[in-house]
């Protein structure tokens, strides 16, 4: 980290997170304060306030360290500009740490169980800053790359043990190799950046907190395969990661970097950003080709794979954002450092976001093999309002849900397939007993439905009808066979669907019926919702006995439908309440249904 | 953003613009999507007559265009609000209470998904992520991102936009 540095920093964290809870204002009032009092003749050094990119604890934001040298560096955190006069005049001035608005010991286990590498300068260094990237090892890993000859770096990736992060697992090396082979001298290099997977944010952070460390990546694997010309394909959604990722560009550009012999290197390779437009199958790979050759994202049938024919019909590779950001590491410590991490079958770290209901949301990276007992609780803090622990979602729409039996499942590809999920980007969302895996269920076919290209009969038309069903279900008209006919449908869409899509879009049914059949059957069989979660199944009732009085529910309603006084059970006035479902939340004791 | 909503009420509408964007992509490969972004970014949305431009000048059938603009949920046939909603209907925001978020805008401006407020001036979108989902959850107004909504909070913030004009 930064603690050595000769002058004095001051981090910001100016991730999404950072700047929605209000980073800019934090960073004008380092500003002024270091104006007002002269801070630098005082100190004696030069003071420099760095705006950063995510720090994984976007909860908590806005993030700031204060980095001193020859100190530890100190974290502060929901800082805001009111703080900053203190904690110039205590901590930077008279070396005094503002103590009480440091961050609490949670943050020390947050990061105690991680081992961030790829994340190793995203919210340590300034994400725009050419200087500070070749500070940390930048472009180190290219100049090693290129004195190997193309095919010696391939067997390096292919010796790190590195499996593609964007969901299927498939060995970096190996496809790599594919595309190598491929007769012909004109060959595309693709960034999938389209992160399509609600509920996963770790490629955002990468492109905004580190740009030149994936920009790197893209430059050994263009110099490996032969690539000259290369795109990152990013969502619209994430306007500042373009912004950030376009400066890295231009700047390399400016210096030679990019372009005809990078960095006297002897290689070309041109670089451009592809905006998405917003269509989550655009992030299948051949989807996003027909994407970028300005068609509808329709997936095409494979064979013939990319390697052979892709991108205007030419040998073309593509990659996921963290598994080129993974790349860049691999060259500055070497393939056997790389793949000592990890387990047998997935080496390295794996980012991943967790999000739902867990104290400290974030993204956290650690070793793969570590197990989701040690994620969830000793990294992320455990369940919010201490409540019940009862299922994880991994792997997004194509994966499936563990129940709380599965928490010592290690987090790797091969034993997330074993239990019934998928490690598919990183995403994982953790449920406590006020989530229903029908509603859930129902969620992710919806989202699939609404997504699916519609190419395929059985993606199309089955996905709506399997959507049906679980809607009737949640709102209380199941039926007796329901679920069988779910599992059936299942199985052909799986079977009968040309991409990724159709093929994973019924997991999250399966594996909620596998896990979860009792709810399931509570819905079917007595209209009711075991987790009271399905409004329709609602009764807006306090629950006398499990009542604790204690009028959270009274001060959360947004219309004034409770009645409620010290000491006394909650009453809800039916006429007035708009079913919102905001006291339900907020009942820490499951008194209301 | 764009500023030219009002302008999108006027019969005619001034396609020097879009030509000048159509220019800059004349030659490259997979100019379509491109052309319809900066375009759409111009004028706000995407005017027919600018489609029949694109058509002539890329050389493509008009049909081709609408099957792509139809395709992406980026592109919008009819003119939009001056501010864009955009609500977080994703995995984490879904289980922290995304739909009653939805539920008291829409009861708030009297729109629902892709609508319009008949003043031009709010849109509402309800996404499948934002990317902030740590943060769940969240909503957008045009380029600003708002974490940890509640209902009380999306009240204050739709307040705050319809007292600005
Ligand atoms: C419907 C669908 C959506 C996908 N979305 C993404 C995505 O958003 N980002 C990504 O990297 N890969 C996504 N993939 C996987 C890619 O098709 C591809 O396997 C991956 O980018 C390869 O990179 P890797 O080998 O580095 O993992 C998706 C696949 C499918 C079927
Ligand atoms: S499986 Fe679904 S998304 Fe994939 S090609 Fe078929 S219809 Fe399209
Ligand atoms: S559901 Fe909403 S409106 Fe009804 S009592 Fe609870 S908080 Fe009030
Ligand atoms: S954006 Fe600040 S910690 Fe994630
Ligand atoms: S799920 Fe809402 S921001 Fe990602």
């Amino acid at each position: 980290m930064a603690e050595k540095a000769e002058e004095l920093r001051v981090l910001i964290c100016q991730g999404t997170g950072g700047l929605a809870s209000g980073a800019q204002a934090v960073e004008d009032a380092f500003r002024a304060e270091f104006e007002k009092h002269g801070v630098e003749g005082k100190v004696g050094k030069r003071c420099t306030v760095v705006g950063t990119g995510c720090r994984g604890l976007c909860a908590n934001d806005v993030l700031v360290d204060i980095c001193i040298p020859g100190q530890e560096a100190v974290t502060y955190d929901f800082v805001k500009p009111e703080l900053v006069t203190q904690i110039v005049e205590e901590h930077i001035l008279k070396g005094e740490v503002v103590a009480k608005k440091k961050a609490g010991p949670y943050y020390n286990k947050f990061l105690e169980k991680q081992m961030r590498v790829v994340f190793s300068r995203c919210g340590t260094i300034d994400a725009e800053s050419l200087d500070d990237f070749l500070a940390h090892e930048g472009f180190t890993g290219i100049k090693k790359a290129v004195k190997m000859k193309p095919q010696e770096v391939i067997d390096e990736v292919k010796k790190s043990g590195l499996r593609g992060r964007g969901g299927g697992g498939f060995p970096t090396g190996v496809k790599w190799g594919f595309c190598a082979a491929s007769p012909g001298d004109d060959k595309y290099l693709i960034c999938n950046a389209d992160e399509g997977d609600p509920g996963a944010f770790m490629d955002r952070s990468i492109l905004e907190g580190d740009p030149y460390g994936l920009i790197e990546g893209m430059m050994i694997a263009a110099y490996a395969i032969g690539c000259k010309n290369g795109y990152v394909y990013v969502r619209a959604e994430y306007p500042l990661a373009i912004q950030r990722l376009q400066k890295a560009i231009d700047v390399c550009y400016e210096k030679g970097f990019l372009g005809k012999d990078c960095m006297g290197l002897g290689f070309d390779f041109d670089l451009k950003i592809k905006a998405g437009a917003g269509a989550f199958v655009c992030g299948e790979e051949t989807a996003l080709m027909a994407s970028i050759e300005g068609e509808r994202g329709m997936p095409r049938p494979r064979p013939p794979f990319p390697a052979v024919r892709g991108l205007w019909t030419k040998p073309t590779n593509i990659n996921n954002v963290e598994t080129f950001a993974n790349v860049s590491f691999i060259f500055y410590k070497g393939a056997d450092w790389y793949s000592s991490i990890g387990t047998e079958g997935t080496k390295g770290t794996k980012i991943f976001a967790l999000t739902g209901k867990i104290k400290h949301t974030g993204l956290v990276e650690v070793p793969a093999g570590i197990t989701m007992r040690e994620v969830i609780y000793d990294v992320c803090g455990g369940i919010l309002n201490n409540r019940k622990f009862k299922a994880v979602q991994a792997g997004g729409p194509s994966g499936g849900c563990l129940p709380g039996e599965a928490i010592d499942a290690q987090v790797d590809y091969d034993s997330l397939i074993k239990a019934g999920a998928m490690m598919g980007s990183g995403g994982l969302v953790v449920m406590d007993e006020t989530t229903c895996m029908v509603d859930i269920a129902r969620f992710f076919l919806n989202f699939t439905r609404a997504e699916s290209c519609g190419k395929c009969v059985p993606c199309r038309i089955g996905l709506k009808n399997m959507l049906d069903i679980l809607e009737r279900i949640t709102e209380g008209h199941g039926r007796e066979g329901d679920i069988e006919l779910l599992e059936d449908m299942c199985v052909d869409i799986k079977k009968a669907s040309l991409c990724g899509l159709g093929q994973t879009a019924p997991n999250p049914v399966l594996s909620t019926i596998r896990y979860f059949r009792d709810e399931y059957e509570a819905h079917i069989k007595d209209q009711r919702c075991p987790s009271n979660s399905c409004k329709a199944l609602l009764k807006f009732e306090v629950i006398e006995e499990a009542c604790k009085k204690c009028g959270l529910c009274y001060k959360i309603c947004p219309v004034d439908a409770i009645k409620w006084e010290k000491g006394e059970v909650a009453i809800i006035d039916k006429e007035k309440c708009t079913e919102c479902t905001s006291c339900y939340d907020a009942c820490r004791f499951m008194a209301i249904e | 953003m764009s500023n030219t909503q009002a302008q999108a009420e006027q019969e005619e509408i001034d396609l020097s613009q879009a030509n000048e964007i159509i220019d800059k992509y004349i030659n490259m490969k997979g100019a379509l999507m491109p052309v319809l972004q900066e375009v759409q970014e111009a004028y706000g949305y995407l005017p027919e007559d600018c489609v029949q431009l694109i058509a002539e000048r890329l050389n493509v059938y008009p049909s081709q265009i609408y099957g792509v603009m139809t395709f992406y949920a980026q592109f919008h046939l009819e003119p939009r609000g001056k501010y864009i909603i955009r609500v977080c209907m994703g995995t984490a925001c879904h289980v922290k209470g995304a739909g009653r978020i939805a539920d008291t805008l829409s009861n708030r401006l009297g729109i629902g998904h892709a609508e319009t407020t008949e003043d031009l001036k709010f849109t509402v979108e309800h996404v499948a992520c934002i990317g902030a989902c740590g943060m769940a959850p969240v909503i957008m107004v045009n380029d600003a991102t708002y974490g940890s909504m509640s209902v009380q909070k999306m009240e204050e913030v739709v307040k705050k936009y319809q007292g600005m004009d």
